[in-house]
């Protein structure tokens, strides 16, 4: 019953193995012909600070770009990162498992065991690469997992790549996900996975509930944590520690792209056979580890994001600033109630989105365009992501930059 | 249940996704006659799965072409 499999794209191709993304190029095309600017293929020419960059030629204000507690450019993550690249390198040439594991390394994992206070901390060379290797060595054939629908494309295919049964259910609706874990066959394992925030409207998952009945039944629990690492939970830890359900859950997933600042992925657990993960896991042996420069940017992040209390404190007023700024302006957001530093403008389709993105790019700002597939009930939104540096003047401009552009793509009146 | 009460089962559950009103026969499909997003396919699922109190995966799904195929797994799984 899948729609990716539809006959329109299988049947009567001709042989080019193209034509199934026919209708995408349509789509391209169709919202290219507006004579809007491409939202896709944008190029930042420079990058001023965490929260500025000069953008197909434009001074613009960065305002969608997850870089929540604003390390990019912290100038301890900065030196550690040029000492690293002096002293070992480029680049590894090599798997965690072969060559590929410096002193760096080492820290950077180190690092991640104190930030969450756990017991294992391994390293992935990205996020993307953390969901898709846990999830698909854990979870085998006649296991079951149980998943959000609204999960995130590297979860989905994590459970692509792996042989366990996958039942999801919708979005962040407790009682469904309780009543799958109930019908799952006795003796089978179970697999429980879970986003402390959800990227595309910023909305928290009910942890605390939901986690408690995984366990009822006898589930693993694993919750993605890359939207709220740093700035969610009084140590940064996330939804987890803000709801209290930490010891509770298995296996923590995360992200050095967001608040860490740089590029990588990992995964924290207590579980007291973890690392044999390194051994198995196969999108953990088979690539390439991260450069030491990358690793040891990341190790000093982490560490100085332990305390940065009132940099957590700042990005929550910009973010709450923002939220009731555009909710008073008339536009309607993917959550009431400012949930996490991401706010969603959701727009009434894909054209008049596409015509809001470009009206603020021209104001000087920049916001994500998500749209569907990747995008809850087909909505079409702008994104946005406050980071901690972000002044309260700037806050004040980008809604004035909001009002100006709203207005003139009647988005609201 | 034997496969006609799943049948006429199914046959009342997929009314309301139903809303071309399309004729059913068991060679229907999901996603070419019934024209089924990925949205309504999770819903409809859902509505089943709770009135028969079953799981069906998307693993089982993915074989699940047309109308069918979908009673004949039902009928399998509820036993």
């Amino acid at each position: 019953m899948s729609d990716t499999s539809s006959p329109e794209g299988t049947a009567d191709s001709g042989g080019d193995l193209f034509s199934k993304f026919d209708d995408i190029i349509a789509m391209r095309e169709g919202l290219l012909a507006t004579g809007v600017e491409d939202p896709f293929n944008l190029v930042m020419e420079k990058v001023l600070s965490p929260t500025r960059a000069i953008c197909n030629g434009r001074d613009t204000i960065l305002l969608g770009t997850y870089n929540y507690m604003g390390m990019t450019f912290d100038p301890d993550v900065v030196d550690a990162g040029k000492q690293a690249l002096a002293d070992f390198g480029t680049g590894t040439t090599g798997s965690r498992v072969l060559n590929g594991t410096y002193q760096g390394h080492k820290e950077c994992e180190d690092a991640l065991r104190e930030f969450y206070d756990m017991d294992h901390a391994m390293v992935f060379s990205t996020g993307y690469l953390a969901n898709l290797g846990i999830i698909s060595t854990i979870a085998g054939k006649g296991d079951y997992i149980i998943l959000d629908i609204d999960s995130h494309a590297s979860i989905w295919d994590g459970c692509a790549m792996g042989n366990a049964e996958v039942v999801p259910f919708k979005h962040n609706d407790i009682e469904a996900m309780e009543k799958r874990l109930r019908r799952v066959p006795e003796g089978a394992g179970k697999l429980v996975i879970l986003e402390g925030v959800y990227s595309m409207l910023g909305d928290l998952a009910p942890l605390k509930e939901m986690v408690a009945i995984a366990k009822k039944y006898g589930a693993m629990v694993l919750v993605d944590e890359a939207h709220s690492m740093g700035f969610i939970g009084e140590h940064g830890r996330g939804v987890v520690e803000d709801e209290g359900v930490l010891d509770d859950v298995d296996f923590i997933i995360g992200t050095f792209s967001k608040s860490v600042g740089t590029v990588g992925g990992f995964c924290v657990s207590n579980h007291p056979k973890f690392e044999i993960m390194r051994l198995v896991c196969r999108p953990y042996v088979f690539t390439a580890s991260l450069p030491p420069s990358v690793v040891a940017t990341a190790a000093t992040s982490i560490r100085k994001l332990q305390h940065a209390g009132n940099k957590r404190g700042h990005l929550w007023e910009n973010s709450r600033r923002l939220h009731k700024g555009l909710t008073d302006l008339g536009f309607q957001l993917g959550t009431e109630e400012c949930q996490s530093a991401i706010v969603a403008v959701i727009m009434p389709d894909l054209e008049r989105g596409a015509g809001m993105w470009e009206a603020l790019l021209k104001e000087g700002l920049y916001v994500n365009l998500a749209r569907p597939p990747a995008t809850p009930a087909n909505m079409t939104l702008l994104r946005c992501s406050l980071c901690a540096e972000h002044s309260d003047e700037e806050v004040g401009t980008i809604l004035g930059m909001f009002e100006r552009a709203g207005r003139n793509t009647g988005i609201i009146s | 249940m034997d496969r006609a009460e799943v049948d006429s089962k199914i046959r009342e559950l997929i009314g309301p996704f139903n809303k071309k009103g399309v004729e059913i026969q068991d060679s229907t499909t999901f996603v070419g006659d019934f024209e089924f997003d990925s949205l309504t396919v999770m819903d409809f699922v859902a509505e089943i799965e709770d009135e028969f109190d079953i799981i069906i995966s998307m693993n089982q799904q993915a074989e699940i072409e047309n109308y069918g195929q979908l009673v004949d797994a039902v009928t399998k799984l509820q036993d």
